[in-house]
C-alpha cells in the first residue's frame, strides 16, 4: 500500500513538472522543472527495481543533458522570457486538440494490453552486472553502431561550431 | 511488495507523452521544443521498464533495459547536434524564432 501511495505522488510530481516545462514561460525555469521531472522518473525506476537504469537517467541527463541545455541558454542570453516570444496563440487550439487525440488513443491502448497485471517478482534483471552481460555478447553490434552514432554526433556538432576561415 | 499495476505506468507515460507533444507545437523556442522531446523520450523510457519489469523471462527484462540504454544514446546524439545547430543560427540571425527560420520552406 505504501508503494502505490509513494507512485501516485511521484507521478503526480512528474505530470505537474512535465506541465510546467511546457507551461512556464522562462527557458532556465522550463529547465530546471525538467531537472525535477528526470529525478523523479529515476526514482520510479528505481521502484521498478530497474537500479542501473535509475542511475543511469540521473547521470546522463540530470548530469550531462541538463548541462548542455543549461550551457546553451546561458550562453545565448536567452533567459529572460523577453528574449523569444513564446506561444503562438493561432495553433494552440490544433495542438489540444492533437494532444487529446494522442492521449486518448495511448490511455486507450493501455488498457487492452494482453500481459499478466501482476509483476514480477523482483529479479536481477536491472543489476549492471547483467545488464553488461548482455550488453557485450548478445547486444554487442548495436552498441557498436551506437558507438558510430555519437562519434558522428561529436564529429557534426565539431564542425557545425567551427568557424568559418575564409 | 505490491507494486502499482502496470496500466498506472502506461498511464504516467502517456501523460508525459501528451505533455511533449504539445510542447513542441506550442513553444517558438527552439531550446524548450528540444526538451519537450526529451520529456516524450523519457515517456518512451518509462513504458519500457514497466513492460520490462512484467516480463516472465530474464531475457525480455534485460532486452527492455537496453533498450532505454539505445534511447540514452539517441538522446545524447539528438541534443549535442541540435543545439550546435541553435548556436549557429543565433550565429547567423541574432534569433533563434523557429517562425522565422524557413529555408528550408518548399
Amino acid at each position: 500500500m505504501a508503494e502505490r501511495a509513494l507512485f501516485f505522488i511521484l507521478a503526480i510530481v512528474a505530470i505537474v513538472s512535465a506541465g510546467g516545462v511546457v507551461f512556464s514561460r522562462n527557458p532556465v525555469r522550463s529547465a530546471l522543472l525538467l531537472v525535477l521531472n528526470f529525478f523523479t522518473l529515476a526514482l520510479i525506476y528505481f521502484m521498478l527495481s530497474a537500479q542501473f537504469i535509475g542511475a543511469l537517467q540521473v547521470i546522463v541527463y540530470a548530469g550531462a543533458i541538463m548541462v548542455l541545455f543549461l550551457f546553451v541558454i546561458m550562453l545565448l542570453n536567452l533567459g529572460s522570457p523577453e528574449a523569444v516570444m513564446q506561444e503562438r496563440d493561432l495553433k494552440r487550439p490544433l495542438a489540444y486538440l492533437i494532444g487529446f487525440g494522442i492521449l486518448a488513443t495511448l490511455v486507450g491502448q493501455a488498457f487492452v494490453l494482453l500481459l499478466p497485471m501482476t509483476p514480477q517478482p523482483p529479479s536481477e534483471a536491472g543489476t549492471a552486472k547483467v545488464i553488461g552481460q548482455a550488453l557485450f555478447t548478445q547486444w554487442a553490434y548495436p552498441v557498436l553502431l551506437m558507438g558510430v552514432l555519437l562519434t558522428v554526433g561529436v564529429i557534426g556538432s565539431i564542425l557545425l561550431a567551427r568557424r568559418r576561415v575564409s | 511488495m505490491e507494486a502499482a499495476p502496470l496500466n498506472a505506468y502506461l498511464v504516467l507515460s502517456a501523460f508525459l507523452f501528451t505533455m511533449g507533444a504539445i510542447g513542441v507545437v506550442v513553444k517558438r523556442n527552439p531550446i524548450v521544443m528540444f526538451m519537450c522531446i526529451e520529456l516524450m523520450l523519457n515517456a518512451a523510457n518509462l513504458a519500457f521498464v514497466a513492460f520490462a519489469r512484467y516480463q516472465t523471462d530474464l531475457l525480455a527484462q534485460v532486452s527492455g533495459h537496453i533498450f532505454v540504454l539505445f534511447v540514452f544514446g539517441i538522446a545524447a546524439a539528438e541534443v549535442a547536434i541540435g543545439l550546435g545547430i541553435i548556436v549557429v543560427i543565433f550565429r547567423l540571425r541574432e534569433s533563434i524564432d523557429v517562425d522565422e527560420v524557413s529555408l528550408l520552406r518548399g
